[in-house]
């Protein structure tokens, strides 16, 4: 979506950031692997260019004045007079006034482009997947495809995900950085959120919401493979006994990490929405101890 | 500030009237120097707390802002429970209205005799006063527990809490002005009319005043709205 | 239930080493202080003399005091996080399990903001508004001492939870429902919420305080637009606390009624509504923001003024600034969570509105460089923190401004890239305004300059350290790295945590320096001696006074003229207002002593920690005594002293005798 391009400041962080980062394999919000986190990277860095024309000249304005007008300075103009100025002062409200103008359209325009409730390309070519959080894991569910996975996500490479997501508990945010924007998933209440992987890959996924004593283990692989692959994916996760209907979900929104890799092969198929209306109530916190504590189930 | 002060620049650091007068110490209100506004200096006490205790009422209806926005935004969210139309009764917020209200002005009546210092006259009104926020907040006490026996209580339902949050902490302010006045009479008696006590008065009123106009944002937010549905 | 509550011996976590070694350690430091002070005999001096003081000069000292320990404490949290952090790259465990962390993190952000950043700013305003002003006092003497100890109080709760129980394990904004009592059901978030709501009942009292003064009291002559920079900053800052913290109030109400009575504000049943929490803490938590940054922009102000030998550029302008960010800042509060699907149209609303505030701050910049243009600069240690303050905060605020933009802040959020910037603007703006401060003030209030060698060590080692953190902190959150993450799963962070930890010890060897500057300064006090009460050639009243100022700060009332009065006066003759004979002076009235502000604070706490251990007695014993010691303050007859005109006269000439 960016208007300009910003090849100054791209090369400036490539190369702040060659070195540090070891190739593509991390988990880089600078190395998009999807159409949405490449809107992400271009707002971000037309933002980032259109701040630093003003913020660099000021920076060594700053250094130059400092150096100058040093009291050591002989050749330096002391002008104690000099403390208002009609001219400058409309200068220094102006500039700043008109970078946030341009910056305005930028986030106006990028707001509306990835708003993550838009739905990429036509309806009905997308992938749905229903996301729900647990303490302390992920829950993707497949409706179409009637399975389900656990800090597992699968996805054909190139076909766009409709996610909707929401949380057996408490707040949590989905966050794939190199697919893009990020969502919270909220217990009652449903989000949507967009996302592509243009080639096939393994992606670090995590929550970014702060959720409680396992929430460093709330990290999960997004798996982009050719469509032909995921078809047998699927497939093969069909085959697999496990049933996820409500006795299995009220287990497995047990607080732990117990049940990370489980997949199940039949989905009850009004789970999703029953955990969104609360028709299931929501699950069960850590049980208080002695002394004031609390002790994660 | 006119340009041509400021050129001139006619004030001399430290050629000050004396300090005690400058400083304004425990003035009454008859000062007739401007106050505030800088070109008399430091404002009599009697505005300083005075204008202090708004600043204070000011934060406190923010306060109560607060608690009027989470009512507007539960109060459809009953949870299945009952709604304002089934819990609301009118003829005790027209009583318990009517005292408020009615208190306001005896406590206005308070404050002018004070003003003419006639110490019984002064106490009754303040009586009065306190007499009739008793009763609101008798009534106020009486509708709370008649909700709680109905199994309408503030756990019920996210409307509920908000409601008996919002309203309770009025309850809660009207029943610290209660131990205000009563403390303040006490001291009073004892005191007589001093202008630490007076200015005390002074804001307890303002207090009074405040509270009565929360309990019409209360009366028109939570009630006539909730009643008209 | 017992008699004691929730509370047993059990309370005391024998079996966590590492927070009972520091509970520990904080005991033994307080117990061998109090026991130095008992044996020395300097209690009654410290009770009549500090505690029970209520001069705005003593308090302003205490709040910096406290604020000066807080960091520490922070900062110590700060450290062992990044550590930990760095040892558990590549599987490795570290040395804090989850819990513990968690705890961590919460307890850095709570002191850091509550008890470190806020009683710094809050100190500066109390010791310098009223000298700025040319008044003997704030307009509500013993409210200001109550306001103190009440912060105290909360600092004190905090810190206590090391010891007994726990803190809360949710962040220091303790986001609903993970706060309510079915998903946090221990007593760290109660520690949480009744320290900072006694904390923040303190702030609201000292607020209301400094707009009564700045609007009220002023010297005769005095107007608003005569005001330094520093009392117009002070003025919004103290605004948006009365305007902002009540906000706080109700929210933590709201949250304390669903622990203790089972409400349904934020619950996830019921009906209740965890985005409700979050709106409401961001509608005070974003003037907060601005609440800690303006006083120090305008410490900032006078620092560049006074050591560029030239007034204020602009002056008008910086306070259309100052009052143009005030008004601003109530308007932005969504865009801490662009990222809860509020849609195109409100994110991209709040993220206009939110970048349009960076305006104010623009302008501010400005009108420093041009402060400078011109003028002759000196570099002590004040200088130096306003420059890098300059410099840094640019790219914070710049940081800011790419968050601000909703579809770059859908892969920022939560992010390091996120925790960078906010500590970007609040060290390098609040704590080196904090700083740069403490350094221009400090002989006003001891009669000593600080030390400038360690001053300036302190300086770029912090500069350095803080640099390289955060540098490095920024880099991970570009890498994808989020925060709170009590272990971390990436390899490729690792050299990034790595380099963090070594900026940590640089920013430590500051730290050391910054306390060696005092110990150095202390034991030179002689030789670093100003008797002249205006070192730096100031621009503002204050520097009229002698160092340290009478407990009446001026003898004579001063009237003023112009934007700078004391440096016009000083411009015309230095020396003749000194000498004024002993009939000019008149008897001063001042506030007396009084024991209400710690008495309120030591029910305050009672009542604080009987409600977090659910001792129900006890609390009521504290709310009847609370009330009773209420009554009893009230009840004196006896508020003020008198100064004798010879008394004032006698003062004056001690003091400006040592000038001579």
């Amino acid at each position: 979506m960016s208007v300009i391009a910003p090849r100054v400041p791209r090369a400036a962080l490539a190369l702040a950031l060659a070195g540090l980062a070891s190739g593509c394999s991390g988990a880089s919000v600078l190395d998009p692997a999807g159409p949405v986190a490449e809107g992400n990277r271009a707002n971000l860095l037309s933002a980032l260019a259109i701040m630093l024309a003003i913020v660099v000249p000021t920076l060594i304005a700053i250094i130059a004045f400092a150096w100058w007008f040093r009291a050591g300075n002989p050749r330096a103009k002391h002008r104690p007079e000099f403390v208002f100025s009609g001219r400058i002062e409309l200068v220094v409200w102006s500039i700043p006034l008109l970078v946030i103008l341009f910056l305005s359209g930028v986030i106006w325009i990028g707001s509306h482009r990835l708003a993550p409730e838009a739905p990429l390309g036509p309806a009905g070519r997308a992938l749905e997947v229903q996301v729900v959080s647990l303490d302390w894991k992920w829950l993707f569910i497949y409706p179409d495809e009637g399975i389900a996975t656990v800090d597992r996500l699968v996805v054909p490479a190139g076909r766009p995900i409709r996610f909707r997501l929401t949380s057996a508990s408490v707040m949590n945010a989905f966050f794939v950085p190199r697919l893009g924007s990020m969502i919270y998933a909220m217990n009652g209440m449903e989000t949507h959120l967009h996302l592509q992987a243009d080639r096939p890959g393994r992606y670090y996924g995590q929550s970014a919401q702060f959720s409680g004593d396992g929430f460093a283990d709330m990290h999960f692989t997004l798996q982009a493979v050719p469509p032909p692959e995921f078809a047998r994916w699927t497939a093969e996760i069909r085959g697999t006994g496990r049933t996820l209907d409500r006795t299995s979900y009220r287990a497995l929104a047990q607080q732990g990490h117990a049940a990370r890799g489980l997949a199940f092969g039949r989905v009850d198929p009004g789970l999703f929405g029953a955990i969104v209306t609360q028709a299931i109530p929501p699950a069960a916190g850590p049980k208080p101890a002695p002394g004031g504590q609390q002790v994660s189930g | 500030m006119s340009a041509a002060e400021a050129q001139e620049d006619p004030y001399v650091l430290g050629r000050g009237r004396g300090g005690a007068d400058a400083a304004g110490e425990g003035r009454g209100g008859d000062d007739a120097r401007p106050s505030g506004r800088g070109e008399g200096g430091p404002a009599p006490k009697r505005t300083v707390v005075g204008y202090g205790f708004w600043i204070y009422l000011l934060s406190d209806i923010i306060l109560f802002a607060g608690f009027f926005a989470a009512y507007a935004v539960l109060s459809g969210d009953l949870a299945g429970g009952p709604g304002p139309q089934e819990l609301f009764e009118q003829r005790r917020l027209a009583l318990e209205t009517a005292a408020l209200l009615i208190s306001s002005f005896t406590c206005g009546l308070a404050g002018i005799a004070a003003g003419r210092g006639a110490m019984l006259r002064t106490q009754g009104w303040l009586l009065v006063t306190g007499l009739l926020g008793a009763v609101f907040l008798g009534l106020e006490v009486q509708e709370f527990a008649t909700l709680v026996a109905e199994g309408a209580g503030p756990q019920r339902s996210a409307f509920l809490s908000a409601f008996f949050a919002l309203v309770g902490l009025h309850g809660l302010h009207i029943a610290a002005g209660l131990l205000w006045a009563g403390t303040m009479m006490a001291q009073l008696a004892v005191k007589g009319f001093r202008p630490a006590i007076e200015r005390r008065l002074m804001c307890f009123a303002l207090f009074w005043h405040a509270l009565d106009i929360v309990w019409v944002g209360i009366f028109t937010v939570v009630y006539l709205l909730g009643l008209a549905g | 239930m017992s008699v004691l509550g929730k509370l047993d011996w059990s309370a005391i976590p024998i079996d966590q080493p590492i927070p009972l070694a520091a509970g520990g350690g904080a005991i033994a430091l307080m117990l061998a202080a109090l026991g130095w002070v008992t044996v020395k005999g300097h209690w009654p001096y410290l009770w009549r003399e500090w505690i029970t003081s209520v001069d705005h000069k003593r308090i302003g000292v205490m709040y910096v005091v406290l604020a000066l320990a807080m960091l520490v404490r922070g900062f110590i949290d700060a450290i062992m996080m990044r550590t930990h952090q760095a040892l558990t790259v590549g599987g490795g465990s570290g040395y804090l399990p989850p819990e513990h962390f968690n705890q961590i993190f919460s307890a850095h952000g709570t002191i850091m903001i509550f008890f470190g950043a806020m009683p710094f700013m809050v100190g500066l305003m109390n010791f310098v508004v009223p000298l700025q002003l040319g008044v003997r006092d704030v307009a509500f003497p013993r409210l200001n001492s109550t306001a103190f100890w009440l912060t105290a109080s909360g600092a004190l709760l905090v810190n206590l939870s090391l010891v007994l129980g726990e803190f809360a394990r949710t962040g220091w904004l303790p986001y609903a429902p993970l706060s309510e009592r079915s998903y946090s059901p221990g007593v760290g978030v109660d520690y949480y919420l009744w320290a900072v709501q006694i904390g923040g009942v303190g702030t609201l009292m000292a607020g209301i305080n400094i707009v009564t003064t700045i609007v009220k009291t002023r010297a005769p002559g005095m107007g608003y637009l005569r005001m330094p920079m520093f009392c117009w900053t002070a003025l919004c800052a103290s605004m948006l606390i009365v305007a902002a913290f009540p906000i706080l109030t109700a929210t933590l109400t709201m949250l304390t009624l669903d622990r203790y009575l089972g409400f349904h504000f934020f619950t996830n049943a019921a009906g209740g509504s965890p985005m409700m929490f979050v709106n409401l803490i961001w509608a005070w938590g974003h003037p907060e923001v601005y609440i800690l940054i303006l006083p120090a922009f305008g410490v900032f102000s006078e620092v560049i003024a006074t050591f560029s030998g030239k007034p204020l550029f602009g002056y008008r302008s910086m306070v259309a600034a100052t009052l143009f960010i005030t008004v601003v800042s109530f308007m932005v509060w969504l865009h801490h969570f662009f990222t809860m699907g509020a849609g195109a149209n409100v994110n991209a609303a709040f993220g206009i509105a939110t970048s349009i505030i960076a305006v104010g701050t623009g302008v501010k910049i400005y009108n420093w460089l041009f402060t400078m243009y011109g003028g002759r600069l000196r570099f002590p240690t004040p200088m130096l923190w306003s420059l890098g303050f300059l410099f840094t905060f640019i790219i914070g605020g710049m940081t800011g401004v790419l968050l601000a933009v909703p579809a770059a802040d859908f892969i920022l959020h939560n992010s390091l890239f996120l925790v960078a910037h906010f500590h970007n603007v609040i060290v390098s703006g609040t704590v080196f305004g904090a700083i740069a401060g403490y350094t221009f003030w400090f002989p006003k209030a001891f009669g000593f300059t600080l030390d400038e060698r360690w001053g300036k060590r302190a300086f770029w080692l912090s500069l350095a350290g803080f640099v390289i953190v955060f540098g490095a902190l920024y880099i991970a959150g570009l890498e994808g790295m989020t925060r709170r993450l009590q272990h971390v799963a990436v390899a490729q962070w690792g050299p990034l945590l790595y380099v963090s930890v070594a900026g940590v010890a640089v920013m430590i060897a500051g730290v050391a320096a910054q306390i060696t500057q005092l110990v150095v300064s202390i034991r030179r006090r002689d030789a670093l001696r100003d008797d002249t009460g205006d070192p730096w050639e100031g621009r503002s009243l204050e520097w009229a006074t002698p160092s340290p100022p009478p407990a009446f700060n001026f003898a004579t009332l001063p009237e003023v003229g112009g934007e700078e009065p004391y440096w016009r006066i000083k411009e015309r003759a230095i020396a003749s207002q000194q000498e004024r004979s002993a009939s000019d002076y008149e008897p001063i009235t001042m506030p007396r002593r009084s024991a209400t502000g710690f008495v309120t604070a030591f029910f305050a706490t009672v009542i604080g920690f009987a409600m977090v251990w659910q001792i129900w007695w006890l609390a009521a014993l504290g709310l009847v005594c609370a009330y009773g010691a209420f009554v009893a303050f009230a009840w004196r007859d006896e508020n003020e002293d008198t100064f004798s005109a010879e008394e004032v006269a006698r003062i004056e000439r001690a003091r400006r005798g040592a000038a001579a």
